[in-house]
């Protein structure tokens, strides 16, 4: 934090100056970086610009730090200071949801899988029955995406899901995913440490990663490989011989059957001694984690992690050395690092825009909420993003959903521009419209029949300095990059809106 | 030799496809310099992905074996019920349609397929098959993006491969391809009206979404996806899977590869009706494909092979299923392969308790026989190491 407040603002009052030009022009997405980069070079220090963000940094830094935003939203941040907008967002956060859990998972009372006693009928049930609270607890989510009072929130909480991965598919009780979800977000934004640890013991992850099955004498490095390689220290930064050494501290972690809680079982903890990266003694989990967190590679690797998520696809070295620093300083307390990155100039950097691929849940999420749509019913929103690859509870492996440019191929961008399609034309505006159920194949089709889109009201809240015509003005508020396909001017309001979002670049983010 | 046959049978290709005028204005773009070695993908590749882990020991049933009958006393299918190839090898009672391919020598079955230090990990071993490395290697590419960036397709093909019903490209996965997932080609059409072809300019994610418009356009501007066979499919996701292919596969617009997914085999529990139903939809689907491709004259430039990424443990377990083992049975057929056993059966009397078994055949000579043997392409150049291709493919 202290580090952070003695850097420098570069772009000072020339910067300033440009972005007083910016929030004049659509597509002039100006670089403040470029200026940066030339102070920068003499001297690493930043003095706070006073100038506001502008409408364009303002709805880049709520839509990449959220999901979407409403053209009113990112006229509430245009008028901050860089400092101000991130010291807002962060001060915003959340811990718990504001969406009561679906009924399905607090009743879903059993905790135990059928034994291998269970008749088919009673297997049957109980697969139904996960199934069911399974989709429950994805509409859940959807929703509580679309009303929190911090997207930030959750936008971390789904970043930790991808990280500290467990899916439904192996877990199969459903209650568990739902309290992973819930400690997941109550340490979203908190400290990294207290989170590690927290998801290590967390119940659905003993079971995903085999933590269970690990006791003495008949270990199970399934989780131990994975908290180095793909949690904290990431691939090769560990010996084999680490991995087997931790696998025995970890033993004697397990859960408890009747309430499916973390338990602690001496009698299948290995008491031995252990060495672990030259360290040796009696440890257990806990004392592992201790000394994973005590390697400057952990706070590298999930700086990383986190620049990837938030700024660009190639992390800057020396960036990612410098916030990586403060992280530790900072005794891994999530704030400050997010801070330093929504504060860098790389995040606000010309060649960073638009590097970054929608996930289907910013996607489905953040259009509906960027056209200030609320659905009665958000299932059909979580069964949309399970259509374009991102099946909620139930990433594909420990690796988590690989994101990026593989959200992208020709399905998924086919289902994307589908479901964006079906978005446009749930107003009453468009040219197949006037709320007629259109033949539908498919659940992201149906999906789009609850909801209404209020054109008038919507372009309502742009700023009048964004040009006059439809087109400009929807696309300065949906698009990353001025339209790859230029939309004509003279196109109506709602027509606008629906060939913005088929735009290429509304893809990105 | 090599390149005017080709060339040949590439323009008796263009000749018959429906968008001929697609095709001749980006004439200028189809030379043959980009296939080295006469790389003939006027022949088919259809892969059929058996997610999950098929038992292979239930697959083809060693049913004079005393060792497996006493590994499976839940499992076993008894010596009167499989339908035998040979006189100690017979098929799972579900795989009946299949007797007809392997009566008239067009079913290979390849036994013991595996590799090296398994991985029991169903993401970790697939993902060994389907980019082809080593145990211990991880690579970026599937095993067919790497085979089409060092011997691309003509550019007048519709697409290098086409994923059907399935969002995970497996083989094709990774940048260079063209590579199209759909699921319908009816759907595939409707939704393509969408995209617009732009030109590509731009930052890598922007590039990457461009591209992938482009291919959908080219694709679609290719595929016509409503060709009517007499044959009838089954009513099953797979049998509307397996007509979704021969659809792609109909229009001639040229095609590399096509990969299937036939999806449920991880039968961890009472496997024997689970497994029964998925097999008689392989087998009734294998039977349809060969149908519809023979109705347009594709049988014999086709090569289909079932895939996995592992079998299932010779030992039941104790709920009625079967646990994640290595080496399993995989099929190849078409009209140009040679009938038989492949491989060897692997010694069930030799095992101790709950063990998994050893290889007899390398997967990756599966798919060296499919390069070097089918498309003429260099093997190496894709495998990373010399795999000595199986003679399951008559020439």
């Amino acid at each position: 934090m202290m580090a952070s407040s003695l850097r420098i603002v570069a772009y000072g009052l020339r910067a300033g100056a440009i972005f007083a030009g910016a929030a004049l022009g659509v597509a002039n997405f100006a670089n403040a970086a470029e200026t940066a980069r030339v102070a920068d070079a003499a001297e690493p220090v930043r003095v706070m610009s006073a100038a506001s963000l502008g409408f364009d940094d303002a709805r880049l830094l709520l839509t990449r730090t959220g999901f979407g935003a409403t053209p009113a939203e990112i006229a509430a941040y245009a008028s901050l200071t860089r400092e101000k907008a991130v010291a807002r967002l962060l001060d915003a956060t959340v811990t718990t949801a504001v969406t009561p859990p679906p009924s399905e998972i607090t009743e879903a009372a059993s905790m135990r899988r059928p034994d291998r006693e269970a008749s088919a009928d009673e297997r049957k049930t109980f697969r139904q029955q996960q199934n069911r609270a399974g989709l429950a607890l994805r509409a859940w989510w959807v929703h509580e995406m679309l009303v929190t009072p911090s997207p930030l929130t959750e936008r971390m909480t789904l970043f930790w899901h991808g990280h500290f991965v467990s899916s439904q598919q192996k877990v199969r009780l459903t209650p568990l995913m739902y309290r992973q979800n819930v400690t997941l977000r109550a340490n979203a934004v908190g400290n990294f440490a207290t989170l590690l640890h927290a998801a290590g013991k967390d119940p659905a992850m003993m079971v995903y990663l085999d933590t269970v099955q690990n006791r003495t004498g008949k270990p199970n490095e399934n989780f131990a490989r994975e908290v180095m390689e793909l949690f904290t220290l990431g691939e090769g930064r560990y010996s084999e011989q680490d991995i087997k050494e931790a696998a025995r501290a970890f033993t004697g972690w397990s859960i408890d059957r009747d309430s499916g809680a973390y338990v602690f079982r001496p009698r299948l903890h290995d008491e031995g001694m252990k060495t672990v990266f030259g360290h040796t003694g009696r440890f257990d989990g806990d004392a592992v984690l201790d000394l994973i967190l005590a390697r400057p590679e952990t706070s590298q690797f999930i700086t990383s992690e986190l620049w990837r998520e938030f700024v660009s696809p190639d992390p800057d070295p020396r960036e990612v050395t410098r916030i990586a620093a403060v992280f530790r300083a900072s005794n891994y307390a999530i704030k400050p690092l997010l801070r330093e990155l929504f504060l860098s100039d790389s995040f606000y950097a010309s060649a960073n825009r638009a590097t970054l691929v929608k996930s289907p849940a910013d996607l489905v999420v953040g259009t509906l909420h960027s056209l200030d749509i609320l659905p009665a019913n958000a299932l059909p929103y979580a069964v949309a993003c399970a259509s374009m690859g991102q099946n909620l509870f139930s990433p594909p492996n420990v690796k988590g959903w690989p994101g990026g440019e593989a959200w992208i191929n020709t399905n998924t961008l086919l289902a994307r521009k589908q479901f964006l399609e079906r978005i446009a034309r749930a107003d009453n505006f468009g040219a197949e419209g006037n709320g007629v159920a259109p033949a539908t194949t498919t659940t992201a089709d149906r999906a789009t029949h609850d909801i209404r889109f209020d054109a008038g009201r919507w372009f309502a809240q742009i700023p009048a300095d964004s040009g006059g015509d439809a087109p400009s003005r929807a696309t300065r508020v949906l698009l990353p990059l001025p339209a790859v396909d230029p939309i004509a001017s003279d196109i109506d309001a709602p027509n606008a809106v629906r060939r913005t979002l088929q735009d290429a670049a509304y893809q990105l983010e | 030799m090599q390149s005017s046959l080709t060339s040949l049978s590439r323009r008796r290709f263009l000749q018959s496809t429906s968008a001929l005028a697609v095709v001749a204005s980006a004439g200028a773009k189809l030379t043959f310099a980009a296939a080295p070695r006469g790389a003939g993908y006027e022949k088919l590749l259809v892969l059929i992905e058996l997610k999950g882990g098929n038992d292979g020991f239930n697959t083809l049933v060693p049913y004079t074996d005393s060792a497996y009958y006493a590994l499976r006393p839940k499992l076993a299918i008894a010596p009167d019920a499989v339908v035998q190839l040979t006189d100690r090898a017979g098929l799972h009672p579900a795989l009946a349609p299949l007797k007809a391919l392997w009566d008239d020598k067009s079913l290979a079955v390849l036994q013991g397929v595996g590799y090296p230090d398994p991985n029991l990990s169903h993401f970790r071993s697939i993902e060994i098959w389907d980019t082809a490395s080593k145990s211990a290697e991880y690579l970026q590419d599937g095993w067919l993006t790497r085979t089409f960036a060092a011997s691309p397709t003509p550019a007048g093909f519709a697409a290098d491969g086409v994923i059907i019903g399935s969002n995970d490209m497996g083989p094709l996965a990774g940048g260079g391809t063209r590579a199209i997932a759909l699921a319908d080609t009816a759907q595939f059409l409707r939704r393509a009206r969408l995209v617009h072809v732009e030109e590509a300019r731009g930052n890598k994610a922007l590039l990457h979404v461009l591209k992938t418009e482009g291919d959908i356009v080219k694709a679609a501007a290719r595929l016509d996806g409503d060709h009517e066979f007499a044959t009838v499919f089954p009513a099953t996701p797979f049998g509307n899977a397996v007509k979704t292919a021969s659809r792609v596969i109909a229009n001639r617009a040229g095609i590399a590869a096509v990969r299937i997914t036939l999806n449920g085999f991880d039968t961890h529990v009472a496997q024997v009706a689970t497994q029964a139903r998925l097999l008689t939809d392989l087998g009734q689907g294998l039977v349809a494909l060969r149908s519809a491709l023979l109705e347009i004259d594709r049988w014999d430039s086709t090569l289909a092979l079932t895939y996995a990424e592992f079998g299932r443990r010779p030992q039941e377990n104790r709920s009625a299923g079967t646990d994640h083992g290595t080496a399993s049975v995989h099929f190849a057929t078409g009209g140009r392969v040679r009938g038989g056993l492949y491989g060897e059966a692997p010694n069930l009397a030799a095992l101790t308790a709950n063990t998994n078994v050893a290889h007899a055949i390398d997967f990756r000579r599966v798919y060296a026989t499919a390069l070097d043997n089918w498309w003429n392409v260099d093997a190496q150049a894709t495998l990373g190491g010399r795999f000595a291709p199986l003679p399951y493919i008559r020439t």
